[in-house]
Parts: C-alpha cells; sequence; structure tokens
C-alpha cells in the first residue's frame, strides 16, 4: 500500500511542486491562494454595493425630504377690516362668504406693509409688490376660512401665522439661493435680502409643519401648502379593506388548501393559479380593477373601495401562501390527538390548528399588507392619481366611494411636478410612507419573536 | 326602507335565531344534552344560517339584477329607435336617471309628497331650476317623455324596492320558522353547519381562479375590441408607436418591446452577478453573525415601495448619470435614459436574484463540499466546480423570474425611463416600456372606444403573456434540470 509516493519527492514531473516545506507557498498554490482571496472579495464588493446602494437611497431621501416637516411662516398682526371682509355689518357668515380671497389678500397684504414701516424693517428700492407677493397664495384662504368660522373677529387685531411663498422657504432651507433667483422670475434677491430682516426682526420663523400631514393636496403655484392629509386618509381606507377583504379569504382559502382539499383537477387547478397570480406584473392588476370594477360593474373611480378591491386580488396569494405555511407547521400530532377524542374535522381545524397557526397568518397579513401599503402602479390606472381637495367622508357616510389618492401615488404625482419644493415634498412623503412601512415590520418581527414555537 | 336596515334586521332576526335554536334544542331533550347529536351550538347556528343565507342571497340578486331589468323596461319604452341604438340608450339613460336623482334630492330638501312630485310638468314648471337649486345640474332643458321615464324610474325603483324588503324579510322568518321547527335530539345539526362552511372555504379558494379568470377576460376582451378598430400587423410589426388624438395613430409595439428589454437587460446585468455573487458570500464565506446581519438588510431592499427607487432614478441616478457620463462624454442630455431606469431597476432585483440563489446553495448538501474539500479543493474552487454547478438550474430559475418581474416593473420606469419610444443602441437616451405606455394610455381623459385607449389593453396581454410565459419556463427549468438528492 505504501509503496506508490511514500516520499513527495520521488513522484516525477510533478517535483516542483512537492518540494520544500509545507509552510512556504509553491507557485501554484500562491496562485490558487490568489484565486480564493479574488473570489471571495468579488462576493465582498457584491455585499457591499448593495448596501451601498441601499444607504444612498435612503440618504437621499431623508436629506430631501425632512426640509418638507419644516415651514417658515410670517407671524404678525392683521386688522380684520369690516369695511373689506362684512360691508353691510350683517356678521353673518353666509353674506360674508361673497368676499373672495382677493379680499382677504389685501388685508393680509396691508398690514403686513403697515406691521414692516412699524418695525422698520425695509430694503432699498423694493417695491410694495415685491414685498405683499411673499406671502403664500394659500394664506388668504385659510383666513378667509378663519374669519368665516368665527365673524366675531371682524374689526379685531389679530395675530396671523401666514406661510410664506415656496420660494421664500426654500431660501431659508437652502434650496434657492441667489444665483438661482436671478433667473427665476418668482423670486428676486431683493426679496431674498427681506427675508434676511425679517428672520433678523423675528417675523419670520420656522417651525414643525404639522399641516403637511393634515392638509389636501395644493396646485402647482403652492407647493408650500401641499400636504397629505388625504392621501393618509384614502391610504388608511384602504388598508381596512384590504384587511377586511383578504384576511378571511385566505385564511380559508388556506384552511381548505391544506387540510381539506382533495387531490383532483380542482384543487390542481387553484394550486397552479395561485403561483402564477403572485407572478402577474401589478400593472395588470391595475388593468383588471379598471376593466372589472370601474367599466364594468360601474364603481366610481378614484375610490379607495376600487383601490381595495385590486391591491386585496393583488396581495391574496402572497397571504394565502404564507398562510398555508404557517397552518403546515402546525404538527400533525395536534390533529391526531384532537381526532381522537372525537372532534369532527372541521372543529380540529378550527378549535386547534387555527390558533395555533394564527401568530403565523398574522405575521404573514401585516407583510402583505406592507407591501400593498407601498404599491403604486395599479392605483394609477384606476384614477386615485387625479387632484383631489376633498377629505372623503367618514366610512358610515359612504367615504369608502368618495375620491381620494394614496400615498404612493401623492409621492408620484409630486414628483411629476415641475417646482422643485415639491420634489421635496415626495420626498417627505416617502419617509412617512417607510415610516409606517417600519412599524409594520416592526410588529411583525415582533408577533413573530414572541409566538413562535419550534414544535 | 334602505340596505343597511335591511341587513341590520336580517342579523337581529339571525341572532334571534341562534338562541332561540340552542335553548330550544336543550328543551326538546329536557335539558339533558347528553341526548343531543349535537352541541346546543350547532343548533343554533344552523338556523342562523337558515335565516341569513337565504335572504342575503335573494338582497345580492336583487340588488345586482333590478337595475338591469329596470333599464331595459325603460330603455324599451323610449321606443324602437333609441332601444336599438347602444350609444342614445346609454345618453337617454343617463339622462334619466340623472333627473331621477335630482326628484329624490329635491324631495328631500322641500318635503315634497310623492304625488306632487307626480304632478310635476317639465313643460310647465323649471325643473332645471328647480333641480339646480339642490345640487344637481343638468346639460340641457328636460323634455317632456324623457321627465315621464324619470318619475317612472323613480316608481320602479321604489316598488321594486319595497318588493326586495318584503321577500328578504319574508325568506329571513320562513327560514327562522324551518330552522326552529326542525329541531330535535336527533337532528344533525352540526352536519348541516359544517357542510355549510366547507362550501364557504371551497368558495374561498376560487376566489383564485376567479382573479385568473377576471385578467384573461378583461385583458383579452379588450384586446378584441381594440384589433377590431387597428390592425393586429401593425401592432405587432410596426416599428413607430405615435399615438394621435385625432386618430390615424401608429400603434406598432416593436420601440415599446425594444425599450423594455433593453432596460431589462440592463437590469439583469446589474442584477445577477451582484445577487450571486451576495448570495454565494452569504451562503458559503459569512460566519452565522455576519449572515443573520447582512442577509435581512439585503432584503430590506425589497422591501422598499418601488415608487421609493422611481424617486431615486428621478432625482439622484438620471442627474448623475447625465452631469458625469452621458454629456462629458457627447451620448446624449436626457436625465430620464435606459442606463437610469436599468441601473435602478438592477438594485431592486439583487434581493430577487440573492435570496433565491442563497436558499438554492443551502440546498445543495454537505456532503458535497465535504467530497471536494477531502480532494483538497480550496473553497472557491469548491463553489466554482461543485455548488455552482449543482445549483445551476435553480440559479438560472431565479434570475429568469428575476427577469420577469423586471419585466413587469411600473414606476422605476415611468419615472426614469422617459417617454420617447424609439429604437436606439444609446444606453444614455431616454426610451420606453410597454409598462410606461400602459400607464400614460390609461391615465387622464379616457374615451374607451379609441384604438389609442384600447392598445392599453393589448399591451397588457402581451405583457401578462411574456412575463406568465417566462415564469412557467423558469419553473420548468428549475423542475427539470434539479438533481435529485438522497
Amino acid at each position: 500500500m505504501t509503496d506508490i509516493g511514500s516520499t513527495p519527492a520521488e513522484l516525477p514531473g510533478k517535483a516542483h511542486g512537492r518540494s520544500g516545506s509545507l509552510l512556504t507557498e509553491s507557485p501554484m498554490m500562491k496562485s490558487r491562494n490568489a484565486a480564493e482571496f479574488r473570489f471571495r472579495a468579488y462576493g465582498l464588493t457584491a455585499i457591499v454595493v448593495a448596501l451601498l446602494t441601499l444607504a444612498i437611497t435612503l440618504f437621499t431621501i431623508v436629506r430631501d425630504g425632512t426640509p418638507a416637516f419644516f415651514q417658515a411662516k410670517l407671524t404678525y398682526q392683521v386688522f380684520i377690516d369690516a369695511a373689506v371682509v362684512d360691508k353691510n355689518g350683517t356678521a353673518d357668515p353666509v353674506e360674508m362668504a361673497k368676499v373672495t380671497t382677493i379680499g382677504y389678500a389685501r388685508l393680509l397684504s396691508n398690514s403686513l406693509l403697515a406691521y414692516l414701516d412699524e418695525k422698520g424693517v425695509a430694503v432699498e428700492g423694493m417695491t410694495d409688490k415685491e414685498i405683499t407677493d411673499m406671502i403664500s397664495k394659500d394664506a388668504p384662504a385659510r383666513l378667509r376660512d378663519r374669519v368665516l368660522a368665527d365673524p366675531s373677529l371682524v374689526g379685531q387685531t389679530i395675530t396671523v401665522k401666514a406661510l410664506v411663498g415656496g420660494r421664500i422657504d426654500g431660501y431659508l432651507k437652502g434650496r434657492v439661493t441667489r444665483e438661482s433667483s436671478a433667473n427665476d422670475s418668482n423670486v428676486t434677491p431683493r426679496q431674498l435680502d427681506m427675508a434676511d430682516r425679517m428672520v433678523e426682526a423675528g417675523i419670520l420663523r420656522s417651525g414643525f409643519n404639522w399641516r403637511f400631514l393634515t392638509a389636501p393636496d395644493a396646485s402647482d403655484l403652492r407647493p408650500e401648502a401641499a400636504g397629505l392629509g388625504i392621501a393618509l386618509m384614502g391610504t388608511l381606507y384602504m388598508m381596512m379593506l384590504v384587511l377586511i377583504f383578504t384576511l378571511p379569504i385566505a385564511v380559508a382559502a388556506s384552511i381548505y388548501l391544506e387540510e381539506f382539499a382533495p387531490k383532483n383537477w380542482f384543487t390542481d387547478l387553484i394550486e397552479v393559479n395561485i403561483s402564477n397570480l403572485a407572478a402577474v406584473p401589478s400593472i395588470v392588476y391595475g388593468i383588471l380593477g379598471l376593466a372589472a370594477f370601474i367599466n364594468f360593474a360601474g364603481l366610481p373611480s378614484s375610490a379607495p373601495i376600487v383601490g381595495a378591491l385590486v391591491l386585496t386580488l393583488m396581495t391574496l396569494p402572497t397571504i394565502i401562501i404564507a398562510t398555508r405555511s404557517a397552518i403546515r407547521a402546525v404538527p400533525p400530532s395536534i390533529r391526531d390527538a384532537a381526532l381522537g377524542v372525537g372532534a369532527s374535522k372541521m372543529q380540529t381545524v378550527f378549535h386547534h390548528v387555527l390558533p395555533l397557526a394564527a401568530p403565523g397568518i398574522l405575521t404573514g397579513t401585516i407583510l402583505g399588507l406592507a407591501s400593498a401599503l407601498g404599491e403604486t402602479g395599479p392605483l394609477l390606472l384606476i384614477g386615485m392619481v387625479a387632484f383631489v381637495t376633498n377629505y372623503p367622508a367618514s366610512p358610515l357616510d359612504g367615504g369608502f366611494m368618495d375620491p381620494a389618492t394614496a400615498l404612493p401615488v401623492q409621492v408620484y404625482s409630486w414628483a411629476s411636478r415641475s417646482d422643485p419644493a415639491f420634489i421635496e415634498r415626495s420626498s417627505g412623503a416617502i419617509i412617512v410612507l417607510l415610516i409606517f412601512l417600519v412599524c409594520m415590520n416592526i410588529v411583525a418581527i415582533l408577533l413573530r419573536r414572541r409566538f413562535e414555537r419550534r414544535w | 326602507m334602505n340596505v343597511g336596515i335591511l341587513s341590520i334586521i336580517v342579523l337581529a332576526l339571525a341572532l334571534c335565531g341562534f338562541v332561540v335554536g340552542r335553548n330550544r334544542a336543550l328543551q326538546s331533550v329536557k335539558g339533558d344534552a347528553r341526548k343531543l347529536h349535537s352541541l346546543p351550538v350547532y343548533h343554533g347556528q344552523t338556523v342562523a344560517l337558515f335565516v341569513t343565507v337565504p335572504a342575503v342571497l335573494m338582497m345580492a340578486v336583487w340588488l345586482v339584477a333590478q337595475p338591469m331589468v329596470i333599464e331595459a323596461r325603460i330603455v324599451g319604452q323610449l321606443g324602437d329607435a333609441v332601444a336599438a341604438d347602444p350609444v342614445a340608450s346609454k345618453l337617454a339613460m343617463e339622462d334619466v336617471s340623472r333627473i331621477a336623482d335630482g326628484l329624490d334630492a329635491l324631495q328631500a330638501a322641500t318635503g315634497l309628497s310623492d304625488d306632487e312630485i307626480g304632478d310635476m310638468r317639465s313643460d310647465l314648471s323649471d325643473i332645471r331650476g328647480r333641480l339646480a337649486e339642490v345640487g344637481v345640474a343638468l346639460g340641457s332643458e328636460v323634455r317632456p317623455e324623457i321627465f315621464s321615464m324619470a318619475k317612472s324610474l323613480r316608481g320602479m325603483q321604489q316598488t321594486g324596492a319595497t318588493m326586495m324588503t318584503a321577500l328578504v324579510l319574508m325568506l329571513a322568518v320562513g327560514g327562522l320558522a324551518l330552522g326552529i321547527l326542525r329541531i330535535e335530539g336527533d337532528f344533525r345539526a352540526r352536519n348541516v353547519a359544517e357542510s355549510f362552511f366547507m362550501w364557504l372555504l371551497v368558495a374561498a379558494a376560487g376566489v383564485a381562479i376567479l382573479t385568473t379568470i377576471g385578467i384573461v377576460l378583461s385583458l383579452f376582451s379588450e384586446t378584441m375590441r381594440f384589433f377590431s378598430v387597428h390592425p393586429a400587423s401593425d401592432f405587432f410589426f410596426g416599428l413607430t408607436w405615435n399615438p394621435q388624438f385625432r386618430g390615424g395613430s401608429d400603434l406598432g409595439i416593436i420601440p415599446l418591446l425594444w425599450g423594455t428589454l433593453y432596460i431589462t437587460f440592463v437590469a439583469m446585468i446589474v442584477a445577477a452577478p451582484i445577487g450571486i455573487f451576495a448570495a454565494i458570500y452569504t451562503a458559503e464565506y459569512a460566519s452565522p453573525r455576519v449572515r443573520s446581519v447582512v442577509k435581512p438588510l439585503i432584503e430590506v431592499i425589497a422591501g422598499i415601495p418601488t415608487v421609493v427607487f422611481g424617486l431615486f432614478a428621478l432625482v439622484t441616478v438620471g442627474p448623475f448619470l447625465r452631469d458625469y457620463f452621458a454629456v462629458p462624454f457627447g451620448l446624449g442630455t436626457s436625465g430620464s435614459s435606459v442606463l437610469t431606469a436599468g441601473l435602478v431597476i438592477g438594485i431592486l432585483n439583487i434581493p430577487f436574484v440573492s435570496s433565491l440563489t442563497d436558499d438554492i446553495i443551502n440546498a445543495v448538501p454537505q456532503s458535497l463540499r465535504d467530497g471536494s474539500y477531502g480532494l483538497g479543493a480550496t473553497k472557491s474552487e469548491t463553489i466554482k466546480k461543485v455548488i455552482l454547478p449543482a445549483a445551476l438550474p435553480g440559479i438560472v430559475g431565479a434570475v429568469l423570474l428575476a427577469t420577469s418581474r423586471a419585466i413587469g416593473e411600473t414606476m422605476i420606469v415611468t419615472m426614469g425611463a422617459g417617454a420617447a419610444a424609439k429604437l436606439d443602441l444609446n444606453p444614455f437616451e431616454a426610451m420606453t416600456t410597454i409598462t410606461v405606455k400602459i400607464v400614460s394610455q390609461l391615465t387622464g381623459d379616457l374615451a374607451f372606444d379609441s384604438p389609442e385607449t384600447l392598445v392599453a389593453f393589448a399591451l397588457g396581454s402581451s405583457l401578462f403573456v411574456i412575463t406568465l410565459g417566462l415564469n412557467v419556463f423558469a419553473l420548468w427549468i428549475v423542475r427539470k434540470y434539479r438533481e435529485q438528492y438522497e
């Protein structure tokens, strides 16, 4: 047995590889080890690249989006002149509603000019119009709403927090610079100087912008007033409905397929269908929603219920797959024991298997909902990209049928507008979306940690 | 009585039935539950099901059928000329129902009685003005025959609602009585209730089939309509995509298909190597601790909504490629380009490729590795010569599945690839894809009979067929070439 190669040096032809100590690398080993090192480096590089792109994506979104949560406001005294807003002195909101926002804009402008005079804040060569243009086009409408809600304000001097225009706000956030303002018809360098003076005088201040989360969308001219209110409501409605629709159907379908289904062509057909539906591009579900729910069934477009139906069909396969694996994870001994003491098949499933599978089902459902939350393409097709400024009614008053938008769709529609201020809003909306997603995933992980059982 | 109140009544009856049924079952055996075939709860459930199921089914059928029947009768009364023309009858029907809604609103606002509404005449009073006051705007003056139709529509709706209420309540009460009367000690209530729940389970499982049927029907019926107004040969072989509002559009799929495949190609060049190498590293080299951190982190990418990556492409990647590559080399001036969209879709698909590949590599038995190490192979040699060949069908399958996802990706291309349909090789040029055009043809003002809108359904069908084909092919490859171990 030992006559062949008892000493390596005796092997002809291969001598160079075997001579010397094992501790010194032969040239061949050297190249093999180098190859090993390179291969390992490729793998490491791939991981670094993947994680780096993730980090860059999140970093740019957070960097661009954080300013959306802050907004500069002018704080000053406004005299609500009865001669402008309530000529007849009726103090009747219906009568006063005939005064449009133009009248209130004049009030705001005049008071601002007077207030600046009083404080001695001025910029050389600046016209009154340049100053009053700094006030957002949204401010008069909000002052009007405030006065109409409380007619006793007429004739008083009240403190108003008026939004400034998007460009001035952008200047304070560093998005608009003096160089860019020179080529911009919407802002002049003098207005930027004025903004600096106002900040010094304490008139112009930046604060947390709650209205970003509550206000409806605003038109192209008023990026500073645009908010996520309707999109958040629409998304909330849709998620509620998706949960109500998917959970019972997914659980029932999974129970049937795992516990009862005989092996026949019908079951096979369902199995093939579910696995293929999970791979259908989401945009196809949008086409289905448009053709089936809007054109055929006559449901209103842009309505949360249609969006929810589309998202339900889309997420059902995923949730069914998760639910089935949760049910499969319950060991057969549980079923055998229940059947052994005389429970019926149905009782076994509903009294024993389902409660044990519940944490897994819930985790799968939350993750399915999270993926539905970020879905955009199909919602575009069913008209949820529309410009909606009225809040949908409460669910009991048929709010599921009212037009609304959704969070990811709002991201898209803001991103496609030209003003860079909307890119900031869009990134801000993504931050809100990501916060929701992170919360849902944490809940899913906690559920799994808390209730996971190894049998 | 509206549907909500009716449903509540039916549910209340069901609850009563449950309680009564349970007690009656116990009474029938004089409180000795051992003599019952089924537990009292099942008797209660059976009665409740007897109350709800027929009543709810009847309500659903009625709610679907009533508008159809009424519409047919109204259109029939409008005369044969209108009834024969689908467009005219649809318009007339819309007018009629709008006026009827207006009359409802008028009645709610002013408190007119039904008789007073019945006496209103469109040629004598200003219906349009009165309806405008309650917030129902009409396009033109109200024609007398349309107005009388609206009144008869209201009449029919009211009669229909009354009849439905009566029928549903009769069914519910009848079910209640029948259910209670059937109760006796030997009644197999559990079997009845369970077989009903069984049918519910089957129906839920059938939703998957219904969805597929829905997709296929909605896609292909509209596609057929498209081919009836636009030649199929132009769609499949046309080299230009140029929709016109006034008709006479060129609607060739080839430029869109080219854009789609080009972008997908770029995406897979990014995703496949990075994904596979990342999977190899996490599966073979990484320590369990590193693996438990890195693997979830990579999968985070898959959890981020695509619209986020779309914005990333639009705001960051696009301008970066334009300013540092396209413009200095004179290759183009567009921020949105094939490369932008391809790179970002590639990033999005990394976790998809890597997690599938990781699973497959882990499925290769340890004995193969041990055998290779025993022969003196290094780790990378083992991976290259033993593990990858064994895992190859699975990896090919994973890459094909990722390809199918890249083809169907919508938001990133909508925001990052551009809208110009071009047949070009320059990756810095904006091109467009099938999904982008589906979105752009189906958003905005729609006329559902023009080829410019219907083409979106044909595009959708093509997309569906391509992605489904790729998926089936991928699964077939995995199954056919899978090594059977043990």
